[in-house]
This record gives structure tokens, sequence and C-alpha cells, in this order.
């Protein structure tokens, strides 16, 4: 079953896990009651009082926020302004008619709505290449966990040096390979090279040893089931929270994936929004210049919403997945 | 079967006596699942990459055409003045940027972990937002702030009467870039770090209070040593991160066309060779060397690391 | 004169007549492109083409065109703005495929194009019989070695955009030499050091355009041979009077085309503008804050006599070489640049003509716009055009050129010193990358 290592020894500690540790590795946990119970009972010092809220580190987390919400709240704040008003109002404040309804409907319909456009392009991506990607992490993560082959080795030796290979340095050639092809200018350019996620199916890897017992795959194939069967049906199932995180990360990095998409694209018919959004910006430049900075910033408020709403959505998966994760690393 | 949903549950099943003969696993069955995955592997890692050794080889000129050069292109790269600084520049950011972002983030961490906080959840989640805001966004938005005339240094400047703030000269550029770098990245370490700190099993708490420990013992004794893993893991990805930097110098290079210049980082080096000037080749070959000094630091970074963790 | 004689000399007349239009006829189709028929032939039998362009009115272009043709469709695609179209262009180019039939390229760019043989040559489709109605300058630069690479859209003559509020204000005169500007420039700032004469932190355009005002030729190509001299004696004297404004502060270093110059432009903490007659639609559109601020002049000379000005970016539209319908893309060219209508759509839209008709047509030079304070600016900006012509040539890599620009001579902008350094600067890179593509360099 889960022994649990101790991080800094190695050492193996008991068998009986402590149910704050059980309740956050095991996907089945109904219960975010159960975790809450968990954080406070860790929380709780021996004598059962709670420790005392101190306002200094309190203090210090405001700052951080302070920080991450800043630029943020520029954002917004801007997004409400005309364009007129945004180059002649106070950055940080309001100003000018409120704008904002307006501003949304014009990115939407500007250009015959190309807005709309690039963000069902960014779906497509992120589904076809972030989910592709989760799928095939799972899949090989889940067989080297469990499975001993031939070439084993060699396939882990490849994807720690995939891990380490920087993604900018093979862009370049991958579009010179895929101009070859003609593949560049198609949707392809994108999905294909989103398709690899070396870490993902790393993380998976180190969350399957732990959280799908070997006893479990061999009475399943004592019944005589298939080993696609018993991936889908069982393991998944085991797998969910490390899969929930390896999908999130994947997604956020199609989601915001410019550099690629940059160099293979030329028709603006297949932005994503990132790309049409710098190119929005690109417009205030020179001889033909038509600044648009209020869709600008209204279209880059509009992108980040999906992925933030996904994130609180999905807070509790992708923390437990996280933590097995780093921990085995 | 409902008998295997059943001990799917987590419940333990008590033996069951086989009812057929278990189908023999083939040796290669494993390649069944991570076939996929590898084959994807080679086609958009290995061959782009021995693509651009490829053409590391080669040289395409305007008049003249292609010709297989062997090992000249390195050989003009080693004497490249503009890759060697940009080079030392990223090692310079690497040195200074990453320690900061991961100390403030390991200090988030600890924050969050010390159940001392009123809201730790909301915490928790309003740092790490910055890391769903793509690139592009968050250097329009500093962009945008780091305007001198007009955006809040600029502002700030006028109110106080100075002009001290100058995110865009020579001396603050790399600073400036470094804090736009530090705000995407601080509340995905932090909760890199937060997440480990997490699964440290409570009782190991409640023997050091036992023995009387205070909370900067516990710290030092109990929670640093947890992080050595997670430590190390961040500090890889941050160094890679370094040495690609790309996105944020590239989209701020139109706010300061003489300070970034296109050679500031090695991969806009890389970039503007290939789509400024056409040099495919030559880029193919700063390519292929960022990737080995990369590859190289990690690795070393990892043995080190680990080899401490296991001491 | 007796009438034998009149029919006698009608008859000569018609025979001339006839000679040179069967002459023309010939010429037509001795090339092995096409000729003028195929164009109407390719427009009657219809198609689809693709075009890449960022100006405005290309959209109200193509849709006129369009209802014109019915059975030919356009495809009108954004592909990014100047540099950033260029390089998608030259990965198609590369690539061999992809490429758009007609896409917009500007005149300094052209010549780079034209070179490494991407344009189709339009003279076999008569496109010389369209020279005429071109301003002189806008068709030099579609005219290379005899071949016709494309037609011009617009023209860019140089003109002194100025805020008239602010020259009042401190009572500044209208600069008419370049020591007057320098003049001016500083007592401006001492009067209001929040205020410049000019922004300027380094543009590789405007660099050029003021050596060609100086009479400078720096780049020469003759075939494979490169010749780059920044230090001739028109780009010294451009240097000697410009220095004195970078090395006493006397230029905002605001980017052109940011968020802040255009702020800078409406508060009046930028006071002039040397830039092409495009310039006002630019200000109509996005600097409404100084309406009725603003007056145009003309650009300051050297010696204060002769009229004499330069051209600042513009651009022409060209059929690429890949294109698999040559004759319907010079169609489309042809009415895209040279039609009445489609002039007329762009001129509404804000831009400065090229077409000699336009340019000398009473009523574009009656115009008053109200952002000018109701200043005939046209009348103006046509007497540039009259005077922008001059010697000076791109480089066959002139984008790349422009790319490294700000790696050399921006640094003497930066730092505030002498403008001869950042111009060697720049010249050892050029030289470098010709070498390494193969040209022969010679320093004369």
């Amino acid at each position: 079953m889960s022994t649990l290592q101790h991080p800094a020894t190695g050492a193996s500690g008991p068998a009986t896990v402590t149910e704050a540790t059980t309740t956050l590795r095991d996907p089945q946990a109904r219960s975010s009651r159960a975790s809450r119970r968990a954080e406070r009972k860790a929380e709780r010092h021996v004598d059962g009082r709670k420790p005392k809220r101190s306002g200094l580190l309190t203090a210090v987390m405001i700052v951080f926020v302070v920080y991450s919400f800043a630029p943020l709240f520029y954002l917004l704040v801007n997004s409400t302004k005309t364009q007129a008003s945004l180059l002649s109002t106070f950055g940080l404040w309001f100003g000018g008619k409120f704008n904002l309804w307006q501003n949304i409907v014009d990115t939407l319909t500007y250009n015959d709505g190309i807005f709309v456009q690039w963000l069902g392009n960014t779906l497509l991506y992120v589904v076809v290449g972030a989910g592709g990607a989760t799928l095939l992490a799972t899949i090989a993560g889940y067989g080297m966990a469990k499975f001993q082959f031939p070439g084993r080795r060699a396939v882990f030796a490849v994807v720690l040096g995939a891990i380490a290979v920087p993604g900018t340095a093979l862009a370049v050639p991958t579009f010179l390979l895929f101009s070859q092809f003609g593949l560049t200018n198609t949707p392809w350019a994108i999905i294909l090279p989103s398709l690899i996620s070396p870490f993902g199916m790393y993380l998976i890897w180190t969350y399957a040893v732990d959280a799908i017992p070997a006893e479990l795959l061999e009475a399943a194939r004592m019944d005589g089931a298939g080993e696609f069967r018993i991936f889908f049906t069982i393991a998944l199932r085991l797998l969910a929270p490390g899969v929930v995180t390896v999908l999130l990360f994947a997604v956020v990095a199609t989601w915001n994936n410019y550099f690629l998409p940059l160099i293979m694209l030329s028709d603006p018919k297949w932005y994503p929004l990132t790309v049409g959004l710098n190119q929005w910006n690109a417009q205030a430049t020179g001889s033909g210049a038509e600044p648009i900075y209020n869709l600008v910033v209204t279209g880059s408020l509009l992108t980040i919403i999906p992925i933030v709403v996904a994130f609180l959505f999905l807070q509790r998966f992708w923390q437990s997945g996280l933590a097995a994760g780093s921990v085995k690393a | 079967m409902s008998t295997l949903e059943a001990r799917a549950a987590g419940a333990t099943a008590p033996a069951v006596p086989p009812r057929r003969r278990a189908r023999p696993r083939g040796r290669y069955t494993g390649w069944l699942f991570v076939g996929p995955f590898v084959v994807v592997l080679v086609a958009m890692l290995i061959v782009p990459i021995g693509y651009a050794l490829w053409l590391s080889l080669f040289r395409d000129q305007l008049i003249g055409g292609n010709q297989f050069v062997w090992f000249a292109n390195y050989v003009q790269l080693f004497q490249d003045a503009k890759f060697w600084s940009g080079l030392g520049r990223v090692a310079v950011f690497l040195v200074v940027q990453v320690p900061i972002m991961l100390g403030l983030a390991l200090v988030a961490a600890l924050a969050l972990d010390s159940a001392r906080l009123w809201g730790t959840s909301f915490f928790r989640i309003a740092v790490f937002l910055p890391y769903a805001v793509p690139g592009v966004v968050a250097a329009l938005i500093w962009g945008f702030i780091y305007g001198n005339q007009f955006g809040l240094t600029g502002t700030a400047n006028h109110a106080l009467g100075i002009d001290l703030l100058q995110p865009f000269s020579p001396d603050w550029v790399l600073t400036s870039i470094g804090n736009v770098v530090t705000w995407e990245f601080l509340g995905y370490n932090m909760l890199i770090f937060y997440a480990a700190l997490r699964t440290v099993p409570g009782e190991l708490y409640e023997a050091a209070e036992l023995d009387g420990a205070g909370p900067m013992r516990t710290v030092f004794s109990i929670k640093l040593p947890a992080l050595r893993g997670p430590m190390v893991i961040a500090t890889i990805f941050s160094i890679i991160g370094s040495f690609q930097l790309f996105n944020e110098p590239n989209l701020l290079k139109t706010l300061a066309p003489n300070v970034i210049g296109s050679a500031f980082t090695p991969n806009m080096y890389a970039y503007s060779l290939s789509f400024s000037g056409q040099q495919f080749n030559y880029s193919a070959t700063v390519a292929i060397v960022m990737g080995v000094i990369t590859a190289v630091i990690a690795y070393v970074v990892q043995v080190r690391g680990t080899r401490e963790e296991n001491r | 004169m007796n009438k034998r004689l009149r029919r006698g000399l009608s008859a000569v007349a018609i025979g001339v007549t006839a000679a040179v239009a069967l002459a023309a006829c010939a010429s037509g189709g001795s090339s092995s492109g096409g000729s003028s028929d195929d164009i109407s032939k390719a427009l009657k039998d219809g198609g689809t083409l693709t075009y890449w362009s960022w100006t405005p009115s290309a959209k109200d272009q193509v849709a006129a065109f369009e209802k014109a043709y019915p059975k030919v469709k356009v495809k009108l695609v954004n592909a990014g703005t100047g540099a950033d179209q260029y390089t998608k262009l030259q990965n198609t180019i590369k690539a061999g495929s992809g490429a758009p039939d007609v896409a917009q390229v500007e005149y300094y760019a052209l010549p780079q194009f034209a070179l490494s043989d991407s344009l189709l040559d339009l003279s076999s489709y008569g496109f010389g019989d369209l020279k005429d109605k071109f301003a002189t300058s806008t068709w030099n630069s579609v005219d290379m070695d005899g071949k016709i690479y494309g037609l011009p859209q617009d023209s860019g003559p140089m003109a002194l955009f100025y805020n008239k509020k602010v020259f009042d204000e401190y009572g500044i005169a209208v600069p008419k030499t370049w020591d007057e500007y320098v003049a001016a420039a500083k007592k401006l700032h001492e009067a209001d050091p929040d205020a410049y004469i000019a922004a300027d932190s380094g543009d590789a355009g405007f660099t050029t355009s003021m050596i060609a005002q100086a009479g400078g030729t720096p780049f020469t190509t003759k075939g494979d041979e490169v010749t780059i001299n920044l230090e001739d004696a028109g780009t010294k004297k451009w240097t000697k009077t410009w220095d004195q404004l970078v090395e006493q502060g006397l230029l905002s270093k605001t980017v052109g085309w940011s968020d802040d110059w255009y702020k800078q432009l409406g508060n009046g903490q930028i006071a002039t503008l040397i830039t092409g007659a495009w310039m006002p639609g630019n200000l109509e559109a996005s600097v409404a804050d100084a309406s009725g601020d603003w007056r145009v002049a003309p650009m300051p000379t050297y010696d204060g006599g002769t009229a004499q000005t330069a051209n600042n970016g513009g651009s022409a539209e060209a059929v690429m070489k890949q294109s698999k319908n040559p004759a319907l893309a010079a169609g489309f060219l042809k009415w895209l640049n040279s039609s009445k209508e489609s002039t007329g759509i762009f001129m509404k839209s804000g831009g400065f003509p090229s077409t000699t008709a336009d340019l000398e047509s009473s009523a574009f030079l009656d115009e008053k716009p109200e952002y000018f304070g109701g200043q005939q600016i046209n009348k103006v900006l046509v007497d540039a055009s009259k005077s922008s012509d001059n010697d000076f040539t791109y480089l066959p890599y002139q984008v790349y050129a422009n790319s490294v620009y700000a790696d050399t001579v921006g640094q003497s902008y930066e730092n505030g010193t002498s403008l001869e350094s950042g111009l060697a600067a720049w010249q050892k890179a050029l030289a470098k990358y010709g070498k390494d593509q193969g040209f022969t360099l010679s320093s004369k």
C-alpha cells in the first residue's frame, strides 16, 4: 500500500498513514470537509489549542497579494475607458465615460468579430492540444510505472533530457521542418507540437507508482480483464488528481502559447488570442496606424477570465496532485 | 465486473480464487501504453533537434546558395560577441532573479503553511493568479505601467519630483524584466512548495512540539528539509526558464528598442537571425549550443541537488 | 492649306497612330509574361486572389472591386504591419509556397524583394503605360532596371508638422532652415523643460530620409556589388545638424507610435513632426485632443533657398512570383492603384495619393481640414512632393538593415553621443551581413 517516505531521510514511515495524508492522496475523498478537517487537525497543537494568528505574517501576505493583484486591477480599471480617455486619464483609477460594456461589444465585433474567431481557435488548440497531451502523458506515465519492458530505461533518459531542452530552441527548426511539409499556417502547426508534455508524463508516472497498487492490477488480470480495460476502469480513477493537474497545466500552457503560433501562422484567421492581441497592439504603429488600446486591454481581460475560472473551480484536484508530484520528485 | 469496481473503491476484498487462467502479459505490453507518447516525442522533439543539427552544418546565402560548411558556424559562434554578451546577460539574470523569486515563494509558502493567517485560501489563490495570465498580457500591462510619461512610474516620478524610476534605462531594464518574470511565476513556485509542505505528516510536528521546539525551530528542522526536493525541481525549471528568456524582453522591445537589442538574450538572437536576417543555419547553431549549455547546467544542478538530498 | 495636303496629313497621322498602336500591342506580347489582353481576359473569366495588406481602406477597396468584377473573389489578409509582414513573406518565399498573389510592400523594402527575384515583372502587362499617372518619385521606386515591380499606393513627401498653439505660446517662428530649427529647439526646451521640439529615439526610416534630403547616397548596388558609405558628404551634412539636437538632449526619448508618444502629441510636449504626408490621417484619427492646434509647413532645408524634401514611408503593391494566376493578380493591382474609384476610397480614409490626377485635383488642393485649423494642407504637401525626388537608393537587404539599426545607431541616441559613431557601427554590421550573404563589398 502507500508507504510514507520521510522527505529528508528517505526512511520509510509507518504503514498506517495519518488521516491527513490519506485524504490528500485519496481521490475518492468526496470530502472537502474531510480535507478541511485534516488541515485543521494539522494546525492544532498537541494540547488542542489553535495557534494564534499572526498579524505580521498576514501583513506580509497582503503585500504579496497587492503585488499580484495590482496589474490585474490596472487591466480591470482600464478596460472601462474609451481609447481617448485611456490616453488622457490616470492609469490606476477610473476616468472618463464608463465604457466597459461598449468596449466588450467592440472587442467582440471589431473586424467582423475576429476576436471570437481567435477565441474559437484557442479553444480548439486547447481541447485537442492540451487534451491530447494529457491523454498521451497519462497513458505513457501509467505504462512506465506499471510495466517492465525492453527499452524502458532509454525512454526514461530521453524524457528526462526532453524536460531539459528549451522549447524555444525547438521552435525555429520545427518551423522549418513544417514548412517543408506545408504544415505552416494550419492548426496542425500549433496542435502537433503541443502534444508532448514530458513533465506531465513524469508527474503521472510518479503518482501512479504509489496510487495504483500492483495487487489490484494483478487481481484484475487474474479475472481475465484486458490491459486497456484495466486502465480505463481502474487506473484512471485512481490517477484522477494527477490527471487533472497535468490537464490544468497543459491547458494553461496551450492557452498562453505565444511564440510558436507567432512564427507558424501568417493568416490571422488561425491566430490564438495571444497572437491576435499582440497584432492589435502593433496596429498602433506606422503609416496606417489605428491604435485600439482600449480593445487590447478589454481583450486581455476577456482572455484571462476563463483560465481564472477554471483554476478556481478545480482547486481541490490540482493541489493534491501537485502535492504528490513534488514530494516524489 | 462489479468485483473489480468494488476493489477500486478502496475496500480490501478477501482473496478470491481465480476463476479463469490469467491472460499472459507480453514483454512488450508496456509499449502499447508508452508507444504513442514516444512516437510524438520523437516526431516533435528528436526530429527537430536532428534537423537543427543538420542545418547548422550548412550555410545558405543570398548570393551563392546552400553550401556544406562543416563546423564553420560553430567557429563563428564561438567568436560572436553578440552571442556571448547575450549569454552573459541571462546568466546574470539567472543568478539574481531566481534566488529572489524562489526566496519570496518560500516565504509565502511558509506563511501559508504556518496556519497563522486570516484567510489562507484566499491568499493562496490570489498569489497564484498571475500564473494564469498569458505572457503577452503580462508584458502589455507591465509595459503600460512602466511607461515613462504617463505610466505608473512616470506618474510616481512626477509626484515625487524625481527622475529616479527609469524602468527602461540600460541599468534598470534587466531588473524591470526580472520583475515581470517574478510576478508571473511567484505564485506557481509558492504553490509547489506549499503543496510539499502539506504532505509533511502531522505527527512530526506533534513530536517536535513535545520536544519543546518553537516555531522557528520547526521551520528549520522540519519544513525546510521537507522542501529540499521541490527546491531542486523549482531551481532547475527556473534555470531552464532563465536561459530560454524570450517572451518578456521580446514583447517589451517595442517600448525600448535601443536598450533591448535584437540579441538581448540568446533566444532573441536566434529569433532575429532567423526572421530578420533569414540566416536559418546560424540560428540553428545558436539554438543547439544554447540547448546543450542549458541541459548541462540543469543536469549538474539536479545531480548536486539529489546528492544533497540523499546525504 | 489645300484639301489634298490636309487629307494627306491626316492620312499620315492615322498611319502613325496605327503604327504606334501596333508597336504597343506587339511589344506587349513579345516578352514571356502576359499581355494587357490577358488581364482583361482574366478579369472576365474570374477566379480567386489573396491580398496581404494592412492599409485601413483595403477592406472597402476590395469590396468595391468585387462589385465591379463579380466573378473575382479577393481574400484580404492582414498579416501584420511592415516588417512583421515582410518576415512572413520571406518565410513563404523560402518555403516555396503560401505567398499571396498581391502584397503591400513599402518603398524601402521593394528593392529587397525585387532583387531576390520574388516579384513579378509587370512591364509585359502593359504597366509601362501607367507611368504618367503617378508622381515621379513614386514611379522611380517601382521602376528598377527597366522592370516594373509594382504600382505605387501612396506617397510620403516630407513636411514640417508643427503645433501652432505651442509655437505661439513660446513665441517661436516657423523654422525655414535647419539652423533655425535647432535654435527653436533650444528656445522651446529652455522655456519648458517638459517640452521638446521633436521625439526621436532612433528610426531607420527617418534617418535614411534625412540623409536623402541632404543629398547623401550611402547605399549603392550594382549586381552583386554593394557599396556602403555612411560617412559620405550628404550623411555628414545631416549629422552635423542633428548631432546638436542629440548631444544637447533637445529630443524627447519617447518611442514613436507608443502610448506615451500619442499622449505627448496631444498635450503639446512634442511640438513638431518631420514626417511623410500620410501623417494627417493618423493625427486626425488618434490625437483628437490636439484638434485645431497643428499646422503644416515646408520641411526646413539646409540653405533656406531651394525647396528640397525627401520621401518617408509610403507603400506600393506588387504581384508575387508565386502567384498562380498572375494575369488576374495584375488586373486587380491595376484597378487597385490606378482606378479612380479605388484611389478615391483610399483618399477618403485619409491616405495621401501618389496619382498625379489626384495630386493636381483642385478638390484635393482646396481641402481645409478642421484638424489643421482650416489650413489648405494639401497645397503644402503636394508642393513637397514636387521636390522630393533624389538619388538615394536602398540596400538589397534593407529590411535586415533596419532591424539592426537600434542596436547600432540607436546607441548614440540612447547615450546622447555623436551619431557618427552609431552610423559607423551600423555600417560595420551591414558590411558583415552583406559579406555573409555572398555580396562583394566595395568601399567606394
